[in-house]
């Protein structure tokens, strides 16, 4: 395979994003003026990573790349020592990320590095259960900590009890702390999300290619089949939905539940009646903190939560009722769903060969189990819970930032990188203690108009899938999923993004996530706000599905996705209520529009236009 | 060699004096392969596991005995075959030759042809057909076994109908157990000809709308979670024989869900050539030609029957299909053949793990060696 190389693609600059660098890392350009950088960086392969950043980065929502960047290397390299690979490098190219694996290239050095591997990663596999249980104590911690931070405003004379109580400390300081200390909680928690995670991918990515060394007709769903039925958090927040719905009907106000499109009018039609208000209290109990749920992949400070917009959960409760009163069952059918994993299973290590062969099918499926759980759950905890109060928080930040006029909206402030942010803060800061205008109201509002444009121009460009000079093999856990995912798709997605006009597209390809084939007519949509507008027995077609877009699934006869592999989301709930999707095409939203009718085969993966 | 084949020398004549001549399918089993031979046994057993195979019966191997017996042609049979020379193939052919003119012209004794008629007869009012097209087939004792290759030795006569015709091309099938290649072959591997008897099956004729073989194991990787169908058009000979590249399906064994199809452009069917009464290559229609030959429920079925097929006999197998177009559906597809596989099962496969004992190490080797690119 051959890709450009980085540093001819960064020569091209996008007309008028010229300076583009500045709103990013410095570590993260590739470079021209350091020999050996610039050597390193020609002789490394670079990947697109599509799967996390669909989108070009706001300059803010880097964070969260630099913080998996820290956590995923240090864990790998300097914690549990994995023997061939160290961490994952970073760069970015007009707003996209590209990452590669670092090698160890000296066998010897491979050689000492297995020891540590054995004794470290061995002892979390071994007392895998006990670490998580203390992994869930610090995690909660770190987000009551969280939820706790305060973010000032600043006042224009302190309190008397700075003075009487002798504290000694003024509110502007105490934002600047605060500040730091919200975006510390941040990388603390990225710490956490990562002790588990590439050792529970390790477990779940040989387990897979066991068996499909075994058996290599096996269609991946089959394997993650295999692991499914245990109970996972990713479920409990659609539950809460789905009990409400069914108390809504015990009470009997699911007529009003039902009565409007918009949450304040449902709420104030329940607050005028007793049994009303037992449903209301119900619902506050179940926010929190089921409806810190994201209803993207949390990635992002676009992706908003139900809290932010209680209309989603809503639509969802009124989905639900409408199922009960058809008379159909709303719970999750996992008796079934346990009896299919254990027939299959049984019947696949049937025909298995040969009693090593047997053993070690055994060991590692037993080994995939009991990292699954953690490979979900810290999803919730981290990208939905932790990350859907950390944007509100910062969001707060921002009207502080508002009310000095460094910024016009809230919503500018992800424009800014989060050092910027600090350096604007003690601008802030500095000029209400002095009692003048900070500088920052007029370099910031037109730095932010123009880096607005040059995000426009990002969006417009198409990153390719590849830079650089392809390895022959990849050993760093991640980058396999990764890997696994954008590898068997490139070529997919190349040979529909070459063809110009997307309307002459019949027939598009992706994962085989869930089985079955069924026709219907597409609704195409981008947010979960959109998926209010889905009709009973349509085809769902969005760039990925997160938890909080279950409720959808009680509606829909299928599902398509651009982003995602057979452990995604949209796979895992379409396999469980037994209905075909396709996943990872790459394209889908760009090419389907609301209203076509599509066959959608779950077996192979195939998509067919068949009228438009 | 033996020169003098005296009827008790034969192993059929230990045989029950009350074997039948004649028995149907229904009556045979997995045990029965001295009596009926291997292909008549074998689909006694698949009717016996619950498979729907077209019914028929079989003139046994007591049955071929007392026409060789009858016949009065044993030691005439045994003279021609003494001191033949397997490399030979010129005097392989002319005793051939020779041996099966003999065979051909004898007349099976009346009890036989009264057997073969009345059964026959049974056939056609059990098919609600007058005259049911048969297929007339040998079955010898030593064909389809595991380890012993006879198959295609003997021969098969399809689209057979009528008494008389049927009877004649028992005799034919009775003397292919003579033809150059199987005394040669014989003679190659040591097995004395009188050790080896013949019996003949006459099946119902599937009038195969489509047709082909599947292989309860992946016969390029040797994965054994597939089944692989072969089908086309018509008859199952342009399958088998290679005659077309047949559309292609990967069905998963445990979940029964068609993974991978390769829909192939077929040329040519063969089908019953409905003015001579006998089998025929035809070109299929071009607006036929890329369309898919069986559909999505009948390969479903299918993968169900090799799955049954399978699991009846506890190793993969390799079977023969047809269904019938005069047939309703759901109950229009036959197993016309099913025998075990043996190239992969010969093979034991292992995938390296044995050196590695635990979950740990296997996953340490494996983030040693990484993935290959590809």
């Amino acid at each position: 395979m051959k890709f450009p190389v980085p540093h001819d693609i960064k020569a091209k600059t996008i007309p008028g994003t010229e300076g583009w660098e500045r709103m990013y890392p410095y570590q993260y350009q590739f470079v021209t003026d350091d020999p050996q950088r610039n050597q390193y960086e020609k002789d490394t392969f670079w990947f697109y990573d599509g799967l996390h950043y669909p989108e070009p980065l706001y300059p803010f929502d880097t964070i969260w790349d630099e913080a998996w960047y820290l956590a995923l290397s240090q864990f790998n390299n300097r914690i549990f020592q994995v023997p061939p690979v160290r961490g994952v490098d970073h760069r970015i190219i007009n707003g996209y990320v590209y990452i590669s694996p670092v090698p160890v290239k000296d066998p010897a050095e491979i050689g000492e590095r297995v020891p540590n591997f054995m004794e470290r990663a061995g002892f979390y596999y071994k007392n895998w259960d006990a670490l998580e249980a203390k992994w869930k104590v610090k995690m909660e911690a770190t987000i009551a900590e969280l939820e706790a931070l305060e973010i000032p405003r600043l006042p224009d004379i302190e309190p008397l009890s700075v003075v009487t109580e002798g504290i000694g400390e003024s509110t502007g300081y105490h934002l600047l702390k605060n500040y730091d200390d919200l975006i510390n909680l941040g990388i603390k928690c990225w710490q956490y999300h990562f002790e588990f995670l590439n050792l529970g991918y390790a477990a779940y990515v040989f387990f897979m290619d066991f068996t499909q060394k075994l058996f290599p007709s096996i269609p991946l769903q089959r394997i993650t089949q295999m692991v499914s039925g245990i109970d996972v958090l990713m479920f409990r927040s659609d539950d809460e939905l789905k009990a409400l719905a069914k108390q809504a009907v015990t009470l009997e106000v699911d007529d009003i539940v039902t009565a409007h499109r918009d949450w304040a009018d449902v709420k104030a039609a329940l607050a005028k009646h007793r049994q009303g208000n037992a449903w209301l209290a119900a619902f506050e109990k179940a926010r929190y903190p089921w409806f810190n749920i994201s209803s993207g992949t949390g990635w992002f400070h676009t992706d908003r939560s139900w809290n932010d917009n209680l209309n989603i959960p809503l639509d969802g409760i009124q989905t639900y009722i409408g199922k009960l009163r058809e008379g159909v069952s709303i719970d999750r059918p996992m008796e079934a769903v346990r009896a299919e994993r254990d027939r299959i299973t049984a019947e696949y290590r049937e025909l298995i060969d040969s009693d090593e062969d047997r053993k070690q099918f055994d060991e590692l499926l037993g080994c995939a189990k009991t990292v699954f759980p953690y490979v979900e759950n810290h999803l919730f905890y981290v990208e939905h819970w932790f990350h859907s109060v950390f944007w509100n928080k910062i969001r707060e930040v921002a009207a502080v930032m508002k009310e000095h006029g460094m910024i016009a909206d809230v919503e500018d402030i992800w424009y800014l990188r989060r050092d910027e942010i600090k350096q604007a803060l003690w601008d802030v800061v500095t000029a209400w203690a002095t009692g003048v205008t900070p500088r920052g109201t007029t370099t910031w509002p037109a730095e932010i108009e123009w880096r607005k444009g040059v995000m426009q121009k990002f969006r417009e460009w198409n990153p390719p899938p590849a830079i650089g000079v392809a390895p022959e093999v990849i050993q760093e856990p991640f980058t396999i999923v990764l890997w696994g995912v954008t590898n068997n798709s490139l070529a997919d997605w190349a040979a529909v993004q070459d063809i110009g006009d997307p309307d002459s597209i019949t027939e598009l390809k992706g994962f085989a996530a869930s089985p079955g084939t069924v026709e219907g007519r597409a609704r195409v949509c981008r947010s979960a706000e959109d998926i209010r507008d889905l009709q009973e027995g349509e085809i769902l077609v969005a760039p990925t599905t997160s938890p909080s877009w279950a409720p959808a699934f009680a509606k829909i006869k299928a599902c398509v996705t651009d982003v995602g592999g057979v452990m995604s989301h949209a796979a895992i709930v379409c396999r469980e209520y037994g209905m075909p999707a396709v996943v990872g095409t790459g394209v889908s939203t760009r090419v389907i529009r609301t209203g076509m009718t599509l066959r959608v085969d779950g077996s192979s993966g195939v998509i067919s236009i068949i009228t438009a | 060699m033996g020169s003098v084949i005296s009827a008790a020398a034969l192993p059929w004549a230990a045989l029950d004096s009350v074997a039948p001549k004649v028995c149907s399918f229904e009556e045979c089993g997995k045990d029965s392969v001295q009596l009926v031979g291997g292909k008549c046994a074998s689909l006694g057993e698949l009717i016996n596991a619950g498979v729907r195979v077209p019914p028929g019966f079989a003139l046994t191997t007591r049955g071929y005995a007392q026409f060789m017996r009858e016949a009065g042609i044993q030691a005439e049979v045994a003279g021609l075959l003494d001191g033949l020379d397997h490399e030979d193939m010129d005097k392989l052919e002319e005793a051939s030759h020779a041996i099966r003119e003999m065979i051909e012209s004898r007349p099976l004794p009346i009890e036989l042809e009264d057997l073969i008629a009345e059964a026959y007869r049974k056939l056609s009012v059990r098919c609600y057909l007058p005259a049911v097209p048969v297929a007339v087939r040998s079955s010898a004792t030593a064909e389809d076994l595991p380890g012993a290759s006879f198959a295609g030795q003997q021969d098969t006569y399809l689209w057979i109908r009528g008494v008389d015709d049927v009877i004649h091309h028992v005799r034919r099938c009775i003397s292919s157990l003579y033809s150059g290649r199987a005394i040669a072959y014989r003679m190659k591997m040591g097995f004395p000809h009188e050790q080896v008897a013949i019996s003949v099956g006459i099946q119902k004729m599937a009038n195969a709308y489509t047709a082909g073989v599947m292989f309860t194991v992946h016969p390029a990787t040797g994965d054994r979670s597939v089944i692989v169908i072969d089908a086309n058009f018509g008859f199952g000979e342009s399958v088998v024989s290679g005659e077309v590249t047949p559309d292609n399906f990967v069905v998963n064994k445990i979940t029964l869900d068609i993974i991978e199809r390769t829909i192939s452009t077929k040329e040519i069917c063969h089908t019953v050539d409905l003015k001579t009464q006998k089998s025929i290559a035809l070109p299929v229609p071009a607006e036929r030609q890329n369309i898919q030959s069986i559909t999505d429920d009948e390969i479903g079925e299918l993968a169900l029957m090799a799955k049954k097929i399978e699991k009846h006999y506890g190793r993969p197998m390799d079977i023969e299909w047809a269904i019938d177009k005069n047939l309703p559906a759901g109950g229009n597809i036959f197993i016309l053949q099913a025998r075990p596989e043996t190239i992969w099962s010969n093979r034991q496969r292992t995938t390296g793990a044995a050196s590695s004992t635990s979950a740990m190490d296997y996953i340490v080797s494996s983030l040693l060696t990484g993935k290959r690119l590809t």
